[in-house]
């Protein structure tokens, strides 16, 4: 594949937004897609005005990102603290093995009856369902992190008398992981606003509960508002995410 | 152990598979205060396993490891300096700088756990790197560095700790002939400054020849000390016949076959 300049690539990334945006748009003018279905774009504008007029996009911002923010923060410390963990020693590895793998492939919906049961309608539960799908995602990049530490960095610790547990945590197995245990918090960051969806579908306040108020009052218009604004705070998070990321990773070529 | 040894092995054999089978046996090797000891043999012999010996990275299955520090009279010294050096300290093959350190923070890193304070560990390592003549690349990530200067900024990471024993695992093998030579002249000149005593394991038999007061050949399987020799400033012109006369006779205990030089070859070469 041919290379292009930064610029280049913007302005067809811009280009192809436009025609993404304007087929949609010429599709439902002309009558391809069905107005009920499918809302214009340009009726988006209009949607999202009236959501900021009364409030409810600021309110359901701020709900969601109170959830997301919590829900990342618990399921990226406890997911990357225990792959840490599994990773430095083989006894803890070995007694979870089983463990990790009974309850690795359930998926974070399914917590969705137990999280209602343990912490009710609010934050906590849909916290509770953010941090789980975000816990595994760090809880394996930690994990591999940490098994692919060259162990000729621990020699070297042992040699200057950082031989024990936590002068190899701190002086290599952190510092060493850091690239790996980064790449697990950026993916995170993307599943943790996907599982928001999720996490506030039974009805917790936030961006999700909004969209499916708005669904089933076939206010399409308003779901796709809400849609629209999910990607950007994604691409708000990753981006900011980005440069924590350069900054701590500033030693890599 | 004598009150000038700095370490001592005493009859240390090491097995990785319980006394099965032995990796080194029966080595006895006392390391003098001041002398710059040769550890020469053949590649895989041990001689880097021996080095992890002395260093405690390794321990021996049979046999004991004394180090100074450990005696009466490197006790006392130790108390006097309670927690400002090390006993020892590691010069690698690989130079082994963490990446994510830069050149300053990878030389401090041995200083770090001692009772200094921050300044006092930044002054120390300064000072290390100037002696390397590396001050300037402080700032510098290692990768920005040849293999030359990552060699430079390892030997000054063991220097700051002001070891008692400066062990050097090969640590030159890898670079180019020139840097090599170079950095041989400059551990020379850096040896003549600290007198530290150095245990400095090589293949290179004029390398050894060049650098150490005292040479110790380990060969076999399992490995054991098979000859010594002292190296006096008569041997270290590469073109004398002294030198050559030790180069040969190094070459035999590396080959395990008898000594060549005994008294009476001495006397022939007309030395």
């Amino acid at each position: 594949m041919q290379t292009l300049t930064k610029r280049t690539r913007l302005l067809l990334s811009a280009v192809g937004l436009v025609i993404f945006f304007g087929a949609w748009e010429a599709s439902v003018q002309s009558g391809l897609l069905p107005s009920g279905m499918v809302p214009a774009p340009s009726s988006l504008w209009q949607a999202w005005r009236d959501e900021v007029h009364g409030g409810f996009w600021q309110q359901s911002i701020l709900d969601s990102l109170s959830h997301y923010c919590l829900g990342l923060l618990v399921g990226s410390v406890l997911g990357a603290l225990l792959g840490l963990l599994c990773g430095m020693v083989a006894v803890v590895d070995g007694l979870l093995e089983g463990v990790v793998r009974l309850l690795r492939p359930v998926p974070g919906l399914a917590w969705v009856p137990f999280a209602i049961l343990w912490f009710g309608l609010n934050t906590a539960g849909a916290t509770f369902v953010i941090a789980i799908s975000v816990f595994w995602i760090n809880f394996y990049a930690a994990y591999a992190a940490v098994r692919g530490v060259d162990p000729e960095f621990y020699e070297l610790a042992a040699a200057f008398g950082h031989g024990g547990f936590w002068g190899r945590l701190f002086k290599v197995v952190l510092p060493a992981s850091a690239p790996g245990l980064m790449a697990g918090l950026r993916t995170g960051l993307g599943q943790g606003w996907m599982s928001v969806v999720a996490a506030e579908l039974f009805g917790v306040p936030g961006i999700g509960a909004r969209m499916m108020q708005a669904s089933s009052l076939l206010a399409t218009d308003v779901v796709v508002v809400y849609m629209l604004t999910m990607a950007l705070l994604y691409a708000l998070t990753d981006f900011l995410f980005g440069f924590v990321r350069t900054y701590i990773l500033r030693w890599q070529p | 152990m004598s009150d000038d040894a700095v370490a001592c092995l005493d009859d240390v054999g090491l097995s990785h598979d319980g006394g099965q089978s032995f990796i080194l046996r029966n080595v006895s090797l006392s390391l003098q205060k001041g002398e710059f000891v040769a550890l020469l043999g053949p590649s895989g012999v041990g001689k880097s396993t021996l080095l992890r010996v002395f260093m405690g990275l390794s321990n021996p299955t049979e046999g004991t490891v004394t180090q100074a520090s450990e005696s009466a009279a490197g006790a006392k010294a130790g108390q006097r300096e309670a927690g400002k050096r090390r006993a020892q300290a590691m010069v690698f093959q690989d130079a082994r700088l963490m990446p994510w350190r830069s050149v300053l923070r990878n030389v401090m890193f041995g200083l770090e756990g001692l009772a200094l304070s921050r300044q006092e560990k930044h002054d120390r390592a300064m000072a290390a790197l100037r002696l390397v003549g590396l001050e300037e690349a402080a700032d510098r990530w290692p990768r920005r560095l040849s293999g030359g200067q990552r060699q430079r900024v390892g030997v000054a990471r063991a220097l700051t700790v002001d070891p008692d024993l400066l062990l050097m695992d090969e640590p030159f093998g890898a670079l180019d002939p020139i840097t090599r030579s170079s950095l041989q002249d400059e551990l020379l000149k850096i040896w003549q400054q600290t007198h530290k005593t150095v245990l400095f394991v090589t293949h290179d038999i004029e390398e050894a020849l060049k650098l150490a007061t005292r040479i110790v050949v380990l060969a076999g399987a399992p490995a054991g000390i098979t000859g010594e020799l002292l190296v006096g400033e008569g041997q270290k012109d590469p073109q004398s016949p002294a030198f050559k006369m030790y180069a040969t006779r190094l070459r035999a205990m590396i080959a395990g076959e008898p000594d060549p030089g005994g008294a009476a070859y001495w006397h022939s070469a007309e030395i």
